[in-house]
């Protein structure tokens, strides 16, 4: 019986200090992104372009987060609609069909794929024919990346509203479209809203899939045809390079998009709790 | 003697393989109440379903037979069931707003009719929520949202949402299943009151509901109807002895 | 009116469903047809068991990237697999009611942080750390150990290597495993664990005997999506492992995978060298179809994730 209950104690102590680990890398992760990025933080870092890493400034990183910005944008424009569209087929339309559940089994699979095989697939279709990386190659990598993710949250959330409430409007003589649209979407909004937050969160922290697609750009531009910078990228850059300048840079790039992402996360979680 | 709004005549259904409703044969009296009791699975709710095809919303649902109003035949194939269901109002077990605020749960019927008129609806949110006896504890606030009203409240909102659209027909599936005795009582008295503008079906498992409100009452049993007549004669002779077994709480 | 319009609705959701099939076969037919060269010049015994990558040669053989990325992610999970069930064990069953949610969320934001950051952080801070801790106590316990002394034994300096590509693996998916094993754990009818209680079970024998038979289909479907996103894995992987093409020395030694040498060279290959790094791409995606489809299997009816 004492053995029973050293065991116990011992194994209870040993998941105790599992918990303590993945606590304290998390912090761990988090507390030096934040004492070396919010170091490098100021004003010229958002107003400026990258200097040449030589000069008195350093300059900033204005025309990534531009592009970044400019990269998601697209991405939701295009994934957003799309997936919102495709998981009102599953959740509704499509319920009881093959088609539904073999694309809601894919999404799933989607899901998980490596963002960087995807990156390959877009360079093939939209770079390599082109012959220059470009923002409209990098944003459908990132809309690509963000579709499942849109379909399955849209999905789920559309099946929590109950079964009644759409009876309830069929019941009044109105059509699907219209149940769908007046009475689902409404009822599963926070949910489908939580979905997107996510979804924006996760596309924002992606580098691979932009690798070889929008590539980067030193210089700030607005003009899709052309390479995109972005942060991420600019990160994988910077952070490589030999100059003291630049590694700072990245560390404040890495800063500023690490929160950006949790307090998205966090924004997320406690939106659909209310 | 009174008249009979609806006929069912020879009707079978089928969940799939299953056959959920036989031969059955019925007239529903106009502005009158009629009960559908009987144990759980006995049919009643599916039976209920038929009359506005809330069926068709589900595969491999099948009905044999016909169920004539005004003279057509609502089964048919070719039956516009969207046209169907906006002569008829259904109210459910447990209330359902729809995620809006009250005078738009209201409105919702009519505008789906394409009125768009602001005071005509507003008219016909006033007149319906009069009717369901609501309009004095929401007049006030009819912009909040649905959600706010109690589960009471919310279900004489749904009847109100259902009377908005002026129906022939309203069902009722068990619609004080989920509610405490005084909400119960308010929507009997409201169901009373109604029978003078609109036909009533309801389903029941509450005996002494379907005595207490109703003229016509059928009793179901493994999806046939074993005995319908008026009320009174149901609760004191019945003819068929499982009728009076079940009256009398026999089983079930 | 209404029937046309829902009709259009309904084709119009129906084409947005369609567009993840369209999605997963093109990748599945782009992929294969740029590996074409490549298949057809070293075929796929060779290049899947090949261990040259020369650029000089015009030789590209993809034995070692799979190698690598088969090594990181085993060498990963068997890090993170016990940690994350210990931390499903701590979250359902020995937490305080109050933090269960708290904790359970800090576990769950370290899948959040972006890849990119845990490169960065593993090759500046963490990698120098090993180096300095870790990695010389198992090279002091096993290197001198015979026949597989050596793959335990020191000869490059900077921390990137295999083992630090590991930890830092298993830092990330940790999280997922320990989400998918607590939602898991959580399901355990508690009539199932009062019963053992009953007679007399200690806590850690219910969780044992009670607990985790009753979860293992979840939990290895947790640990299959985990092992997905190992094999994935890029930006992480491609600053700690320091991708170089030399024969396997030892874990410490730098090393390559698939995604590492796919981030290192994809933007400057051409040619045969491309196509050589389409097909990597392409068994990557294969293999990772492959997983993520037993693990949906498995997961089956289990919990919906």
């Amino acid at each position: 019986m004492r053995s029973r209950k050293l065991t116990n104690l011992i194994a209870l102590t040993i998941s105790a200090l599992c918990a303590a680990v993945g606590l304290f890398f998390l912090f761990f992760i988090l507390f030096d992104v934040l004492r070396n990025g919010i170091s490098s933080i100021n004003w010229a870092l958002f107003t400026q372009d990258p200097a040449p890493p030589f000069g008195d400034s350093a300059g900033g990183l204005r025309n990534a987060f531009v592009g970044q910005g400019i990269l998601t944008l697209v991405a939701v424009i295009i994934g957003v609609p799309l997936g919102m569209l495709g998981g009102t087929f599953l959740a509704e339309y499509g319920r009881f069909s093959k088609v539904g559940r073999v694309v809601s089994v894919l999404s799933d699979i989607a899901v998980s794929m490596p963002s960087i095989v995807i990156g390959t697939f877009v360079y093939a279709i939209l770079v390599k024919p082109l012959h220059t990386f470009n923002g409209w190659a990098g944003a459908a990598a990132l809309a690509v990346i963000m579709l499942p993710v849109i379909i399955r949250t849209t999905e789920d959330m559309m099946r929590l509203v109950p079964w009644t409430l759409r009876e309830a409007a069929f019941a009044l003589g109105a059509p699907y479209h219209k149940v769908i649209i007046q009475i689902v979407y409404k009822a599963a909004s926070r949910g489908i809203f939580t979905g997107i937050l996510l979804a924006i969160a996760r596309i924002a922290g992606e580098t691979a899939p932009l690798l070889f697609t929008s590539f980067n750009n030193n210089f700030f531009s607005l003009d899709m045809t052309e390479p995109m910078p972005s942060l991420t990228v600019t990160i994988y850059q910077y952070a490589a390079s030999p100059y003291d300048s630049w590694v700072q840079m990245a560390w404040a790039a890495a800063f500023v998009i690490t929160f950006f992402i949790l307090i998205l996360n966090i924004a997320g979680r406690l939106w659909i709790k209310r | 003697m009174d008249k009979a709004l609806i006929t069912v005549k020879d009707l079978n259904f089928f969940y799939g393989k299953h056959h959920a409703l036989k031969n059955i044969n019925m007239s529903v009296q106009k502005n009158k109440i009629t009960s559908l009791i009987g144990p759980s699975g006995c049919g009643k709710t599916t039976l209920l379903r038929c009359f506005n095809r809330m069926h068709d919303l589900y595969p491999n649902n099948r009905y044999e037979g016909e169920i004539v109003m005004n003279g057509a035949n609502i089964l048919a194939p070719e039956a516009d069931t969207i046209e169907l269901r906006s002569s008829m109002g259904m109210v459910f077990q447990k209330p359902t707003p729809f995620p809006m605020s009250i005078a738009d749960n209201i409105a919702y019927g009519p505008r789906l009719k394409g009125v768009k008129n602001k005071a005509i609806l507003a008219e016909k949110v006033e007149r319906a929520l009069r009717q369901a006896a609501l309009w004095d504890e929401v007049k006030d606030r009819l912009n909040s949202s649905a959600n706010s009203l109690s589960g009471g409240q919310q279900q004489r909102l749904v009847i109100a949402r259902a009377l908005a659209v002026d129906p022939a027909v309203i069902l009722f599936d068990e619609p004080t299943s989920a509610l405490d005795p005084i909400s119960t009582t308010k929507i009997e008295e409201l169901m009373v009151e109604l029978q003078d503008d609109v036909t009533i079906l309801i389903v029941t498992h509450n005996m002494q509901q379907a005595a207490r409100i109703s003229n016509y009452t059928a009793f179901m049993y493994l999806g046939e109807i074993i005995e319908m007549d008026e009320t009174n004669t149901i609760f004191t002779r019945p003819k068929v002895k499982m009728t009076e077994d079940y009256v009398m709480g026999r089983f079930g | 009116m209404d029937r046309a319009l829902n009709q259009t609705y309904k084709v119009v959701t129906l084409l947005s469903a369609l567009v993840i099939i369209a999605v997963i076969v093109g990748i599945f037919a782009t992929l294969l047809y740029q590996s074409f060269p490549a298949i057809k010049a070293f075929g796929i015994f060779d290049f899947i068991f090949g261990t040259e990558w020369n650029p000089s040669t015009e030789v590209y053989n993809g034995g070692r990237p799979l190698l690598g990325t088969i090594i990181t992610t085993i060498l990963a999970l068997s890090i993170a697999i016990p940690i994350a069930i210990g931390i499903a064990i701590f979250i359902t069953e020995l937490c305080p009611a109050i933090l269960r949610q708290p904790v359970g969320t800090a576990i769950e934001l370290l899948a959040a942080i972006p890849s990119i950051i845990y490169g960065m952080w593993g090759l500046f801070v963490f990698a120098p750390i090993l180096e300095r801790t870790i990695q010389p106590a198992i090279a002091f316990i096993f290197g001198s150990l015979p026949v597989i002394g050596s793959f335990f034994q020191v000869s490059y300096g900077g921390g990137a290597n295999i083992f630090t590509t590991a930890m830092v693996l298993a830092v990330m998916v940790i999280p997922f495993i320990a989400s998918i094993t607590r939602d898991t754990f959580m399901q355990v009818p508690a009539v199932l664990k009062e019963s053992a209680y009953g007679i007399g079970a200690t806590k850690w024998e219910v969780i044992k005997d009670v607990v985790i038979p009753y979860s293992k289909a979840g939990t290895a479907g947790g640990i299959i999506i985990a092992t997905g996103r190992a094999l994935g894995e890029t930006m992480a992987v491609a600053y700690v492992i320091d991708n170089r093409h030399g024969a396997l020395e030892s874990i410490f030694s730098p090393f390559t995978t698939i995604t590492s040498v796919l981030a290192n060279e994809f933007n400057e290959a051409s040619g045969i060298h491309l196509s050589s790094l389409f097909f990597l791409a392409l068994i990557l995606f294969v293999a990772n179809l492959l997983i993520l489809s037993a693990a949906k299997y498995m997961l089956r009816g289990s919990i919906a994730k």
